[in-house]
Order: structure tokens, then C-alpha cells, then sequence
């Protein structure tokens, strides 16, 4: 027996009258309430990026390395030699607001499983987190709780599934108390020749289900994810699934020796709305229709109906087409590892989700309208919303010990701190591929079946974002390139993750479609097609939004295996560099309004205004020419990306080597010291060199025309700044380094 | 010289093993499926790291209920050499082949870092190619680690001199009197949380661990040679 289903039950499921409209006018006849329930997933936000599809076509998706493009489990790219790797950001933001540790845990085992689901073996993770203030009068406890709980979840998942954590990036605002943000990226990597698609195919072929058994958790997830928190947030705790990291790690295993045995003809894994996608889209994309019964599903409890078991996210499952009569050579790679592999149904001609339960017909659907007739919306955008002045306080210049203070705030600040206490908790070694590892501008592994070394770079700026989301997001995508640059790496892909408030708000659409173009435009100048990624809408908690945060992670290619430079001094009596100019393409009468979006603003005076920095991306592309030649030529020790916390941050954190070294620099400068020293203008890197290849690294520069400062030189155990000839600002390394070092940990353990 | 690497449902530092063995230091390896009853024509075994059994109930004591345990314990029983790293090493204490256990470590937070270690002897052979006067760098990765045993046991490991690897300066974990590694009474089995397989490649950082296989190789062409 089946409950009535009208427009009310409709609204329950979040969809609006027009939606349910729609559904009765194409299927002629009320829905059942499990056919409710499968459309009102398929056309979540979250499954069916209705708000976003329109915009996210502005995207650059292809090039001459790009094997597979969005709408696939993950993009693939040609990294050379036959061989291929396969990568994707996504967002388990909701659930980590609600349950910490499972909601990160859970994240990260959905992004592996979309590239293994390819044929990939995961190789390397990073991840992008966004909290709320540890030290925040009022929400620090439970943003300690929470950060705590998301780091545990994240180790416990990857470490003991024996995927390295290399790298990612970690920022603090007020606003993400009630919205933290958990983006995880992963890559994966295989031979060209062995790419698995999520598309059913071949009549009368079987359709297995293997993994974990299906239980009552996590039931309509995927919605919980498309709309608001509330007050009520808290009862929507058993919505989030459970990880288990080890039946995953044996689910990995049993796929990538199941698909060479050559029987098995598309696979996909049941993520976000479980059994319901993962039939539906493999019908939709072989263009077939797909019939099962549910009797046959392993289940975990009794008495679950086709509702639950449809929409159930229970964690570790895939469902895969077979070759009729090769089904046994599949079946027992399965029974090796212990893990539940069931036929369920089989491959139909007729284009429909047919879902037999107790011998009758519960659900049928065209696979089709399921997913590529979803709604598309095109909601109406304003001017971006913004809250922040147009102009700040009048500034006085900080005399030689309030520029220091400053330095010292700047690198004790929860946004800049070593995240050592993070980092340290995953394992970042395993597989023995990692040749730069977390903490560096760019996490590089060596890839050796292909002979080549991947970089990897996942960044963001909701500060930026806030003030301007079309130059923010521009600011973000050079920055992970130039990151990918210091180590000599050419970017070659992207992949991204749009979070976002509420896009009913026509300020906030704006924010997104401003960021998306913004996007755009940089990924095309940089050559780093978008190859799929995720879109994280309604990160709202009682009508309080999120600033902006799209983050981006871009891949970048190099023809070796050694080890990269790092971004950290090596040794004294080398020559400091500045690449790019000191305050480059920065007219004087606008620093007032873009030193507003600094780290030292929010930082030190305690507020943002103005605008992001000016990027000039023809300036920026080269800057990034110049410092892959001078790598790759082997003619720096160090390359470090000059970004927040300005020029002043970004030298001390040279400082911070295994070995600690410190430097002095001298630069004159007709603008004011606070600009020189902690102003954020991009498209530039900071370099320390032998003397004797000084030359050669001047006349790569010269020759692309590219601005270069010799600032001064490495040594002795102080960091010191003559400005001007007139001011000067020491500070003991040592000091520096251990207010670096401790500040975050020291920050949880606020009571 | 030809190693068998033992694979348990979970392992996950297995393949880094084979890669260390195989290619930086050009000996044979092969993998043993823990169901098989047989160890092959092995010289020496490597239990790796890893979550066996997802570590649940607790690191390594479902693992030593594996069909392969038992052909490893006749293996040890009989002089051939046995290296368990991390898991392997909680492995091996939960079965019985070593003294001790593993238990979380002191802070509660997993730990991935590289340390300096020093060999509390030289008469093993697992220790016998490093050298006193300088410490390896070796990375450990792990959540329990933390080396325990009553005083009465950690008297007599070190009456004995069955002290593999202390840690120098940094102690990870709160291990008791700084252990990282320790051998069996017939010193032919060793355990470290410490992963030498991870440091046998300059490319990812040190190849400190190089030392301990290099004992090992060296320890097996004297026994063929005691032997022929």
C-alpha cells in the first residue's frame, strides 16, 4: 500500500506546484509516492543543478587534453604515455554541519568512489575547508567541535582506505559557523584504454548491485543538501549516512579487478540519491531502460519499503552492467572480497526506470525525463550582494614596530597559521608518490607507471568573493596557477566547486553567475578547461547566506619525477627575487580601495571594504611563464607564491624550512609602507637563487618582459626589512615561526 | 633474495612495499593472499601496513585469525625472517610472535610525520647495516602506535638487547622507553611502527630505510651461505 500523492505531498518533497504540474502532465496520472520520491531527488538542486545547468554552460569544457569532459562520474585528462587520470571536487557541506566526522568521512568516500567507478585507482586527496572562528566570542566552541570533528572524519576515511591527503587549504570567517564548508578533491589514475562510463548498455544484460547492504540512513540526503537550515536542522541527523572506510577500500579493490576481467560494460556508483541515480542515469546516458526488483537488493533491516530502499545513501555501493554469460567472472572477483554482489534486474529496450517490489509495478519511469528533462531555471540575478563600504578608514602609517605587530598578527591569524595540527593527521605519504606534500603552494605526486609528475592546486577567497565575485573568482583561478607555476608545473585541467547561499535571492544569483563568468574567463586564458565539478547551493542557516565560495583545483602537468623546489629558503647567502614588481599594475589612488580586501584588513583593522586586487591577465600568464622557465631551468632553490598577507607574510613563510634561515630585503618604494609590505596584488612570486645564476634568471625575465626586484639575500636568524633606506623592521625568525606554528592549535584549545 | 608480502583485506601499504623491494633495491617480491595456507618459496616475509579488517574490535586482532597466520608462525618458528611494519607489527604482537602491544596513541590523533630513530642494537639482522652515530629519518603514519608492555617485559627486551629502534628526540606516540621496534626472542622477527619502505627513494624524501632491507639481504646470504 502506497500513502496518497498530491501537491501537498509534493511540497514535502520540495518540489514546487510547477514542478509537480510538469510530473502529472508527462506521466498522465498522479505519481506514486515512490515515484515521488525518485523525481523529487533526480530533480534536487543538488542532482539536477536546475539553477545553475544555464550558467555552467558558459564554462570552458574541452581541449587537446581532455579525454572526458562534465556529465561523466569525474573528468579525465591525457597526462601521456597511454596513460590518463581522472579528478573531481565535491561537497559534503550540509552533512558536516549536522554530523562533523561522518558528514567529512562520507565526503570523502563519494569522491573516490566516482573515480574508481571510472576504472581509476584514487592516487591523492585535498581538501578545502571553511569554518567558522575557533576563537569566536560566541560560536568558538562549536566551531571547535566541529573542526575537530570534520579533520577526524577526513583521516579516519582516507588514512585507513590508503589514499594519500597531499595538500588543500583551510579559511575562517564568521559566516561559516552555521555553514562550514568540506570540499574534497581527489585524483585517480589509469591507462587511456581501460575508461569505465556510467551507461547501461545491451539488451538483457544483467544489472548488479555490489557493496554494503542498503539501510534506512541517509534517506533523501540529496534534498536535505537543496534547501536552508533551520531550526529544526538538528532531527535531520539520521539523513546523514555512515562511512566505512574499509568495506570501501575492499569495494576499490573488487572493482578495479572486476573491470579487467573484460566483463564488465558500465558501472556507476550509488552517491547521492543511491539506487534512484545511479538507474536512472545509466539508462538515461545508454539512451535504455532499466528494470529491477527490489526483493533482490541486499538489505540491512526488514521491512523497508520501495520508498526507502530507493532513496536510501546508505555508503559503499555501485551498481554495474554485465555481459550476459560473463556475470559469473564478475560474481566471484566479488565473492574474493567478501563483498555482497546480487543481479537485480536487467538492461529493457523501453527506456524506463521499472521498479518491482512484491510482484508489483511501484515506480515507472522514462529514464530520460528523469534526468535530461529535469527543470531548468533561470532566475532572475541583480547586482551581486554585498555588504561591505565602498571605502575604509583613513590610514595612518604604522611605525617600524606597528609594522611588525602587524606581521605578527598576520601569521598568528587563524587564516594564515601553520596547519601543521590538521595536516599531520593524514596520511600524506602513502603510496610513496608524494614528492611535495601539505603546507607547499602545490602538492605534487609522481605518477610513475607514466613517467610524469602531476600538481595539484585547490584554492579559494570568500573575501574577495564577497567584494567583487567576478574578479574574485578571476583572482583564485591565477592563483592556483601560479601555484602550480612555482613548481614548474604547465596547468592543464580544472575542476570546481560552486558553494553558494540561497539562488532564489536574486543578489545571490547574481554572486553566482557573476563567479561562473568570472571563471570562465580566467580558465579560458589560462588553459584549464572545467571537466566537471559540483554546485553546493543553499548554505544558508536562518536566512544568514555564506559569502561567496567557489573553489577551484587545478591540475598541472611535469615531465619528471624528482622532487620539486619548495617554496622555503634552503640556504644562507642566496639572492631574494622578486618576480612580478613590488607593487605591480597597482595605480596609486585605487590601493585605498583594494588594500580593503586584505588579510591585513580583516586581520588587523578588523573589517573589509573595497575591492579585490587588480589582475591583469596577460601580466599574470607570463609571470607564470617566467617562473616555470627559471624552475624547470634549475635555477632557483625556492619559488613562493606572494598572496594573502602580502609580500611581508609571504617572505617569513620562506623562512619556515626544515631548516629555519632568515633574510634581508631593502626596497624603496613612493607608495606607503602598509601597501609595499602587506597589499595583496597578484602575479607575483618571490625566488632565492645561487648569485652565480642571477644573470640567467634576469635575462628570463628581461626576455618576457616580466618585472623583476632583487629584494636581497638569505641568512642569519632574523627577518629584516629596510624600507626606504629609512624605516627598519626586524623580527627573530624563531619568534616569528613559533607564533606561526602554535597559533592554531592553541586556538582549539581556547577554553 | 625474494620477499612475500602478505595481503590482508585493508592492507593499503602493500603496494609500497613491492615498489621498495622490487625497484629501489632490485630484489623479488611476491604477493601472498592471506587465505593461502602456503608461504611459496619465500626468504624472508613482510607484513605491511594498512587497516586489516578495518582495524575494528582492534588493530590486528582479526587479522591473526587469517589462514596465513599459521604458516607465518611456523615460518618464524623455524629462523626465517619476518618484518612487520605498523599494522604488521600490531599483526604480530596480536599473534603472539612479539612481546608488547600497540595501543592509541598518547595525544588520541592519528600522526603523519618523519622521525629521527636510532637502532638500539646492531646484532640483528634487520640493524646490522645501519650505523650507530647517525639517526634515519624514517616517516611514521599511524593512530596507535604507542608501544606498551608491563616493566617486568620492557626489563627483560632490553636485558635481552631485543631493542630494534628507539626514537630520538621526538617520541610520536608515547611509546614506553622510547620503542619503536622490537624483536622477537629468536631475533629473526622484527615489528616498527616506522615505514622503511617509505624511505628508500630520494625523490620522496629519505632513503634511510634502505638500511634495514640491506641488513636483511645481507643476513639472508650469510644464512645461505652457513647453509651451503
Amino acid at each position: 500500500m502506497q500513502a496518497e500523492v498530491d501537491e501537498r505531498t509534493a511540497a514535502e518533497h520540495g518540489l514546487t506546484a510547477g514542478e509537480y504540474q510538469r510530473i502529472t502532465d508527462r506521466i498522465g496520472r498522479v505519481p506514486t509516492l515512490t515515484e515521488l520520491g525518485i523525481l523529487s531527488v533526480m530533480w534536487s538542486e543538488h542532482c539536477s543543478y536546475k539553477s545553475s545547468r544555464l550558467h555552467l554552460k558558459k564554462l570552458p569544457t574541452s581541449g587537446e587534453r581532455i579525454l572526458v569532459g562534465p556529465g561523466e562520474n569525474a573528468g579525465i585528462v591525457d597526462i601521456g604515455g597511454g596513460w590518463a587520470a581522472a579528478f573531481k571536487i565535491e561537497s559534503h557541506n550540509h552533512p558536516s554541519y549536522i554530523e562533523p566526522f561522518q558528514g567529512a568521512a562520507t565526503g570523502v568516500g563519494g569522491i573516490l568512489r566516482d573515480i574508481f567507478t571510472m576504472g581509476a585507482r584514487p592516487v591523492a586527496v585535498l581538501d578545502a575547508l571553511r569554518f567558522g572562528p575557533p576563537d569566536d566570542p560566541q560560536d568558538g566552541p562549536a566551531n571547535r567541535r566541529i573542526i575537530r570533528g570534520v579533520v577526524e572524519g577526513i583521516a579516519h576515511y582516507g588514512n585507513c582506505i590508503g589514499v594519500p591527503t597531499i595538500g588543500g587549504e583551510c579559511s575562517f570567517d564568521p559566516c561559516f559557523s552555521a555553514n562550514p564548508l568540506v570540499n574534497v578533491f581527489a585524483l585517480g589514475v589509469f591507462r587511456q584504454d581501460s575508461i569505465f562510463l556510467g551507461s547501461a548498455k545491451g539488451l538483457g544484460n544483467p544489472v548488479i548491485y555490489v557493496g554494503a547492504k542498503t539501510g534506512r540512513d541517509g534517506i533523501q540526503g540529496a534534498s536535505m543538501a537543496s534547501a536552508e537550515f533551520d531550526e529544526d536542522s538538528e532531527a535531520k541527523r539520521p539523513n546523514v549516512q555512515v562511512g566505512d572506510p574499509f568495506l570501501e577500500k575492499l569495494l576499490l579493490e573488487a572493482c578495479l579487478e572486476a573491470m579487467r576481467t573484460g566483463a564488465i560494460l558500465g558501472i556507476q556508483d550509488m552517491g547521492a540519491a543511491g539506487l534512484t541515480c545511479s538507474t536512472a542515469e545509466m539508462g538515461g546516458r545508454g539512451g535504455v531502460g532499466i528494470e529491477i526488483e527490489l526483493d533482490r537488493v541486499p538489505q540491512r533491516e526488514s521491512g523497508m519499503t520501495p520508498y526507502e530502499i530507493m532513496l536510501s545513501e546508505s555508503q559503499e555501493r555501485m551498481l554495474l552492467v554485465a555481459e550476459r554469460g560473463r556475470e559469473g567472472e564478475v560474481l566471484e572477483v566479488f565473492r574474493k572480497w567478501g563483498l555482497d554482489a546480487v543481479e537485480i534486474g536487467t538492461v529493457t529496450a523501453d527506456r524506463l526506470l521499472r521498479v518491482k517490489h512484491g510482484g508489483s509495478v511501484v515506480a515507472e519511469l522514462d529514464t530520460g525525463f528523469l534526468s535530461d528533462d529535469a527543470p531548468l531555471y533561470d532566475r532572475p540575478h541583480t547586482a551581486p550582494r554585498r555588504t561591505a563600504p565602498l571605502d575604509g578608514p583613513v590610514l595612518n602609517e604604522p611605525s617600524a614596530a606597528g609594522l611588525r605587530a602587524g606581521i605578527e598578527a598576520l601569521l598568528a591569524s587563524p587564516d594564515l597559521n601553520s596547519k601543521r595540527w590538521i595536516w599531520e593527521q593524514y596520511d600524506h605519504q602513502v603510496r610513496t608518490n608524494t614528492t611535495s606534500g601539505p603546507g607547499a603552494d602545490a602538492a605534487v605526486i609522481r605518477i610513475k607507471e607514466a613517467n610524469v609528475s602531476l600538481a595539484m592546486s585547490l584554492d579559494g577567497n570568500s573575501r574577495y568573493c564577497a567584494l567583487d565575485p567576478r574578479l574574485g573568482t578571476q583572482l583564485i583561478v591565477a592563483e592556483c596557477c601560479r601555484n602550480l607555476a612555482t613548481v614548474g608545473a604547465t596547468p592543464i585541467a580544472a575542476t570546481n566547486n560552486l558553494n553558494f547561499g540561497n539562488p532564489e535571492k536574486p543578489e545571490i544569483m547574481a554572486q553566482l553567475v557573476e563567479s561562473i563568468e568570472g571563471m570562465a574567463q580566467a580558465c579560458r586564458h589560462f588553459g584549464t578547461p572545467i571537466t566537471g565539478g559540483n554546485v553546493s547551493l543553499y548554505n544558508e542557516t536562518l536566512g544568514e547566506g555564506i559569502d561567496p565560495a567557489p573553489v577551484l583545483g587545478i591540475v598541472g602537468i611535469l615531465d619528471h619525477m624528482a622532487a620539486p623546489i619548495g617554496s622555503c629558503f634552503t640556504q644562507a647567502g642566496d639572492l631574494v627575487v622578486l618576480l612580478g614588481g613590488l607593487l605591480p599594475d597597482c595605480r596609486g589612488e585605487e590601493l585605498p580601495r583594494r588594500f580593503g580586501s586584505s588579510q591585513y584588513a580583516k586581520t588587523v583593522l578588523g573589517q573589509t571594504w573595497g575591492l579585490p586586487p587588480s589582475l591583469d591577465l596577460e601580466q599574470e600568464a607570463i609571470v607564470h611563464e617566467a617562473t616555470r622557465s627559471i624552475v624547470r631551468q634549475n635555477l632557483a632553490h625556492s619559488a613562493h607564491d606572494v598572496g594573502s598577507g602580502g609580500l611581508a607574510v609571504a617572505l617569513a613563510e620562506c623562512c619556515f624550512g626544515p631548516k629555519p634561515i632568515g633574510a634581508t630585503v631593502e626596497f624603496e618604494t613612493n607608495h606607503p609602507l602598509l601597501y609595499a609590505m602587506f597589499h595583496e596584488c597578484p602575479s607575483r612570486v618571490l625566488l632565492s637563487l645561487p648569485r652565480a645564476n642571477i644573470e640567467e634568471v634576469v635575462a628570463i625575465a628581461a626576455s618576457l618582459d616580466v618585472p623583476l626586484v632583487e629584494l636581497g639575500h638569505t641568512g642569519g636568524s632574523t627577518l629584516t626589512f629596510g624600507l626606504n633606506a629609512a624605516t627598519s623592521v626586524e623580527a627573530p625568525v624563531a619568534r616569528l615561526r613559533g607564533i606561526w606554528e602554535s597559533s592554531f592549535e592553541a586556538s582549539l584549545e581556547t577554553q | 633474495m625474494k620477499f612475500g608480502v602478505i595481503i590482508f583485506p585493508g592492507s593499503n601499504c602493500d603496494h609500497d612495499a613491492l615498489y621498495a623491494l622490487t625497484h629501489n633495491l632490485g630484489q623479488q617480491a611476491a604477493e601472498i593472499w592471506h587465505e593461502s595456507e602456503e608461504l611459496g618459496d619465500a626468504d624472508a616475509i613482510f607484513v605491511p601496513g594498512g587497516f586489516s579488517y578495518g582495524d575494528y574490535l582492534r588493530c590486528g586482532a582479526i587479522a591473526r585469525f587469517s589462514p596465513v597466520i599459521r604458516s607465518l608462525r611456523r615460518f618464524a618458528d623455524s629462523g626465517g625472517l619476518v618484518i612487520g611494519v605498523c599494522n604488521g607489527f600490531q599483526i604480530l604482537c596480536e599473534s603472539g610472535l612479539l612481546d608488547g602491544a600497540l595501543i592509541r596513541n598518547q595525544d588520541l590523533r592519528f600522526v603523519c610525520r618523519t622521525v629521527d630513530l636510532v637502532p638500539g642494537t646492531l646484532d640483528s639482522a634487520f640493524t646490522s647495516a645501519c650505523q650507530p652515530e647517525r639517526p634515519l629519518r624514517i616517516p611514521v603514519a599511524h593512530g596507535e602506535g604507542c608501544f606498551f608492555a608491563d616493566e617486568a617485559t620492557l626489563d627483560r627486551i632490553e636485558a635481552e638487547d631485543r631493542v630494534a629502534f628507539r626514537y630520538s628526540g621526538e617520541n610520536p606516540n608515547g611509546s614506553s622507553r622510547n620503542i619503536a621496534g622490537v624483536l622477537s626472542q629468536g631475533r629473526n622477527v622484527l615489528g616498527m611502527m616506522p615505514h622503511p619502505e617509505r624511505a628508500c627513494d630520494s625523490a620522496v624524501g629519505s632513503t634511510d630505510g634502505i638500511a634495514v632491507f640491506r641488513s636483511m639481504i645481507s643476513a639472508a646470504g650469510n644464512g645461505l651461505r652457513h647453509a651451503g
